[in-house]
């Protein structure tokens, strides 16, 4: 049975682009071949409509250039004020983001998205406050023409012979609501321009005999066309990729371009982009990092730059290290499952003819994949690789360094041949080349191998002191020599160079390894603050903070220095893009701020300032600085979720106890209130009662509210330390008074004769909650009192001894009901099961509470040979100062 | 002697009413009042010998009737409140009240507490200065002359040993406060030092009780102050041994 499934991946991104769409807010292009097509007039009439059907319209930037009809249409649409900024001396009116975004219309209009920016506003680039217009759900009406986007920017330039600065990315055209097309025949264009109904800046007055010729608009024109076809056939593919109504299953292209870190690199991705979008494909851009070049300063700052691009253009971009480029582009195609490596054609010729071509390379190692040759015509913007030429002094120094090393073993050899045989002294020769090669490079290794040979023909080979040669044999000796220290040197090189590599690499594996062990490790947001300053901050040499949101979703500085810019810092973490240095948002700013991207939230903004000013360059390290941060993220959001999960464990518990406590309570509370009411309504009969017997009921209710004020103060005490946190008031309180205080709480009636004190004279003062250790004692006489035989004797002790305080409530009686004696102080625990003696079983769980709340202890335990001992462990501070009265 | 007439300011009745019962069968002459503004009018109608106030009432605050009430009057008050109002408490003693119950109360304690008042009331007001020899339990002591005697025996006391001393006995009886025990015998330099009190009175009761982890006269009033309970005193030097305070 055939399987029409939609591919649940399709379906997943495509369900993402309909939520984004609903939160977000539409983006709509007016889409136009070039100016004067009528695009700003096409985007006011729609949005007179839109007014007209009730949506509040407000206008961010509409450039009438004084055209009356357009002018017109703006009349009855409420403008947002501009926003003047100072720039290269004149004052510029922007589009001030800030008021649009809180000026609370649904629909916005802003003219030629591609503009830029002047500097000092919060994006370099118009399309970016359109991206955060719509992310604030605003929707937006805009204007574009074709020579403008990116991946078409160079075709335009080599029609019109002139390159446009200002671009827009293509993910803002494709994703864009809709886009729709103001078309314009040539013919009828040119009729408006000689109208004069074509608006031109002045500087581009002298441009229009060149631009506007029939066969530009023509090009430009079909252009435009064809890239909104492209775009129209994408929707129809999405369309019936969520119909299910695709017949096959399609495969999917992966496109790998392969660039080198020299010339013209642009133009070649831009190709490569088209190409990529006509496909339907992923793409990736390629770079392989040889060491010797990564050394290279200029080289690097190429590579940074065409990891840019890349990323403009809507690829992936990767720097593999390896020194046969070849072989390790295509393991890294094969291991991607690469469809099409894209490449450069080398049109200049060969240089040297030995040297193959690297697609012919590629092409004879028959990888199995296709292989694109794009020759891109070098464009006059495209950067030429500065070249840094090697310092000669460097060179002279390298080679002088060799000649001296051979000189030397050559010294050596003449005092070694006294000993040694000819043949062993090559040998010596051979170890220099190796030596001179790993320490100096490929030259001077070439050089110590001419070196050599010269000085062993020079030297030691019969004629001596000449070149000339006695014995023809050694003129292969000499060759052989020649070739062996070559290869030898050219193999120490690489294997050197590969070294290098592999150290840079290991380096960044164990740094990200150990970053995300130790993030593994941590447990409180504290402690991934300090990886963050600690290991993160020396890797980069940068100062880093990291910034965490509160419960408002307000950033707050977890840890570090304060050269943070909070603002800018809430921005990456609202909008969830990179800001500050270095990027395209408020780059005025002196750090880097990183949104710490999790699954399920923006955990945070992690900043980053530069100690030398300026980021980290090398893509490697770009690569394990986005790593670190996605580290962080998920840590923070594990983080996050133990602590959502604790609390409602805590949150569990206590709803537990509260179940537990409201069903002790209320029959410990129910069974006296019964009692009460019982004898009280018997009481109510005078007249069938002797007055003894109405005495003895009397008594009864008496001692039956007397056991429910215990109860009800214990759980008032109890509420109100659970609800206040126990908030207790220490003062210096000498212990005797307390334990007076406690006994004297219990009338004769209650047995107070049982219990004894015996309270050391010298005793010192502890710093306590007199009331609340009141209530401990008074709670454990209680017990004692209760659970005891009415000829048994109470003890309260206390010593003072080192830094604590003991103080021990002892009884002879028939000792704890339990063994496991630390379950009595659990809530809601009776030594008894349901005995006949009242009291909820909150006496001890109160008195646990109590001393713990000033850091102290209370255990339980047997005596021998019987009896129960409770022992209350106090830290002794330091007492007040007394001032002694002179006694006289 | 006339009957002893007693003012209850309470706002709950059953409360007013077992207490009118409990007081009236000792003989004495009792008065209710509900809220604080029947309380001023009783108060100034009936010179009572004693009041007995609750806190928490539903117009005013019980402390700033006390507060008035002393102004015009030294007759004893009694405050009625509840364990959680510590600070309540030593606020209205400070105001001028003499004594306090917690609630719930039982009626003996009741009982006790206002014979002590009254029998206090009656020894200081007619005579106006205290009397010179003072005694409880085993001791004795000659305010005028400073001299202390426990069973007979000469007790050394330190000069604020006993000016403490001397102080409680001027308020016996009554709640002294740590505050007003503070002014009084230190000064008002020291009024923030507690533990001064603790430390001396832990002296006083070494040197003059029997048992002093359970003191018969020298009593604690947890975290609110002090009281002397058990005097007697005599204008002619003899003496007479009182009840302990139950």
């Amino acid at each position: 049975m055939r399987d029409v499934r939609p591919n649940p991946d399709d379906l997943l991104s495509l369900a993402a682009n309909e939520a984004a769409r609903t939160g977000r807010g539409q983006l709509k292009i007016f889409f136009g071949a070039c100016a004067g097509v009528g695009k700003t007039y096409a985007m006011l009439q729609a949005a007179r409509q839109r007014h007209a059907e009730g949506v509040s319209v407000g206008i961010g930037v509409v450039e009438t250039h004084d055209r009356g009809e357009t002018r017109s249409l703006l009349e009855g649409l409420p403008e947002i004020a501009r926003r003047a900024v100072e720039y290269r001396g004149h004052t510029v009116h922007e589009f001030d983001l800030d008021r649009a975004l809180v000026a609370g219309f649904q629909l916005i209009l802003v003219d030629e998205l591609a503009h830029a920016n002047a500097s000092g506003s919060r994006h370099a680039k118009r399309w970016q406050d359109v991206e955060e217009l719509l992310a604030a759900g605003i929707d937006v009406y805009t204007s574009l023409n074709v020579q403008h986007l990116d991946s078409l920017n160079d075709i335009v330039a080599g029609i019109i012979g002139v390159r446009v600065r200002e671009t827009v990315p293509d993910r803002i055209f494709d994703t864009a609501a809709d886009v729709l097309l103001v078309d314009l025949p040539p013919d009828d264009l040119l009729t408006r321009l000689d109208a004069g109904k074509v608006y031109l800046p002045v500087s581009a007055k002298h441009a229009r005999q060149n631009f506007f010729r029939k066969g530009n608009l023509i090009a430009l024109r079909e252009l435009a066309l064809r890239r909104v076809a492209d775009r129209v056939n994408t929707d129809v593919r999405s369309y019936r990729t969520y119909n299910a109504i695709h017949a096959v299953w399609p495969t999917r292209e992966r496109l790998m371009v392969c660039v080198r870190a020299d010339s013209a690199q642009e133009d070649l991705m831009r190709e490569a982009a088209r190409l990529a979008q006509r496909l339907q494909a992923d793409w990736t851009v390629v770079h392989v990092d040889r060491p010797h070049r990564g050394q290279d300063p200029g080289t690097r700052e190429i590579l940074l730059h065409i990891a840019k691009a890349a990323e403009t253009l809507g690829a992936e971009f990767v720097n593999i290290p390896g020194e046969d480029v070849a072989a390790t582009l295509i393991d890294y195609a094969h291991a991607r499952n690469v469809t099409k490596l894209v490449m450069a054609q080398q049109i200049q010729g060969r240089k040297r003819p030995w040297h193959m071509h690297l697609s012919e390379r590629i092409a004879r190692a028959k990888p199995g994949i296709g292989l694109v040759l794009l020759s891109p015509e070098p464009s006059s913007t495209a950067r030429a690789r500065p070249r840094h030429e090697i310092a000669p002094f460097s060179y002279m120094r390298s080679l002088g360094l060799a000649t001296l090393v051979c000189s030397l073993t050559t010294l050596a050899a003449s005092w070694l041949l006294r000993v040694f045989d000819l043949s062993n002294v090559v040998m010596l020769f051979l170890v220099t080349v190796v030596f001179v090669a790993l320490r100096l490079g490929r030259v001077a290794g070439a050089w110590a191998a001419l070196m050599s040979v010269a000085c062993l023909d020079f030297f030691f080979v019969e004629p001596r002191l000449s070149f000339a040669v006695s014995d023809t044999q050694y003129i292969f000796t000499f060759a052989l020599m020649l070739a062996v220290a070559l290869v030898i040197s050219q193999l120490a090189v690489r294997l050197r160079s590969e070294a290098i590599i592999a150290t840079a690499g290991e380096r960044r594996a164990s740094a990200a390894a150990r970053i995300a062990r130790d993030l593994s490790g941590a447990i409180r947001t504290d402690q991934i603050a300090s990886i963050c300053t600690d290991t993160i901050a020396p890797l980069f040499s940068a100062d880093v903070v990291l910034m965490l949101p509160d419960a408002a979703d307000r950033l707050l500085i977890a840890s570090g220095v304060g050269f943070v810019d909070v603002s800018v810092a809430q921005w990456a973490h609202d909008h969830e893009q990179p800001a500050g240095l270095g990027t395209q948002t408020l780059n005025g700013a002196q750090a880097l701020y990183l949104p710490l991207k999790a699954p399920m939230h923006v955990r945070g903004v992690l900043v980053l300032r530069p100690k030398d000013g300026a980021l980290p360059g090398d893509p490697d390290d770009r690569r394990l600085l986005d790593a670190c941060c996605s580290s962080i993220a998920l840590a923070l959001e594990r983080i996050h979720f133990v602590d959502v999960a604790q609390d409602t464990l805590v949150r569990m518990e206590g709803e537990r106890l509260r179940n537990a406590l409201l069903a002790s309570v209320s029959h410990d509370l129910k069974t006296p209130l019964t009692a009460i009411r019982g004898l009280a309504e018997t009481l109510e009969q005078p007249h069938s009662l002797t007055s003894t017997e109405h005495a003895e009921l009397a008594h009864a209710i008496r001692m039956q509210a007397e056991g429910l004020q215990r109860l009800v103060t214990n759980l008032l005490d109890l509420a109100r330390m659970q609800s206040s946190g126990v908030r207790i008031n220490r003062e210096w309180h000498a212990l005797g008074e307390i334990v007076g205080s406690a006994i004297a709480r219990f009338g004769p009636a209650f047995g107070k004769s049982r219990v004894k004190a015996d309270l050391p004279v010298d005793l010192p003062l502890v710093e306590v909650d007199a009331s609340l250790i009141e209530r401990v004692l008074v709670n454990l006489l209680d017990n004692a009192l209760k659970y005891t035989p009415a000829d048994s004797l109470i003890r309260i002790r206390a010593d003072a001894s080192g830094r604590t305080m003991y103080l021990f409530v002892e009884d002879d009686g028939p000792g704890l009901p339990t063994s496991d004696v630390e379950s009595l102080f659990a809530p809601f625990t009776r030594g008894q099961k349901e005995s006949s003696i009242g009291g909820v079983g909150l006496g001890l769980a109160l008195c646990r509470g109590i001393i713990a709340a000033h850091a102290g202890t209370i255990r339980a335990e047997q005596q021998s040979p019987h009896g129960a001992r409770f022992e209350i462990r106090l830290p002794l501070g330091a007492p007040p100062e007394i001032e002694r009265e002179n006694t006289p | 002697m006339s009957k002893p007439r007693i003012l209850i300011v309470e706002d709950e009745a059953d409360i007013r009413r077992f207490v009118r019962m409990a007081l009236e069968k000792e003989g004495m002459n009792l008065f209710e009042a509900s809220t604080a503004a029947q309380a001023r009018i009783e108060s100034a109608s009936r010179k009572p010998d004693l009041v007995i106030v609750d806190l928490g009432l539903p117009d005013d605050d019980g402390k700033t009737f006390i507060r008035e009430l002393r102004a015009w009057s030294s007759a004893p008050v009694l405050v009625l409140s509840a364990r959680e109002q510590e600070t309540e408490k030593v606020e209205a003693l400070d105001a001028g009240a003499d004594d306090y119950l917690v609630k719930p109360f039982g009626v003996p304690e009741l009982l006790a507490r206002v014979r002590a008042q009254l029998r206090r009331a009656k020894f200081i007001s007619p005579a106006g200065a205290a009397s010179s020899i003072i005694k409880f339990g085993h001791v004795s002591v000659d305010v005028a002359s400073h001299e202390v005697f426990r069973s007979g025996e000469p007790v050394h006391l330190t000069p604020i040993e006993f000016r403490l001393l001397a102080s409680l006995i001027r308020g016996h009886g009554k709640v002294l406060t740590h505050r007003q025990l503070l002014l009084d015998v230190w000064g008002p330099g020291h009024i923030e030092r507690p533990h001064y009190i603790r430390i001396y009175m832990a002296n006083l009761r070494q040197k003059l009780e029997d048992d002093p982890t359970q003191p018969q006269h020298l009593i604690t009033e947890l975290q609110v102050g002090y009281r002397l309970a058990g005097v007697d005193v005599f204008h002619d030097g003899s003496a007479r041994l009182t009840g302990h305070r139950t």
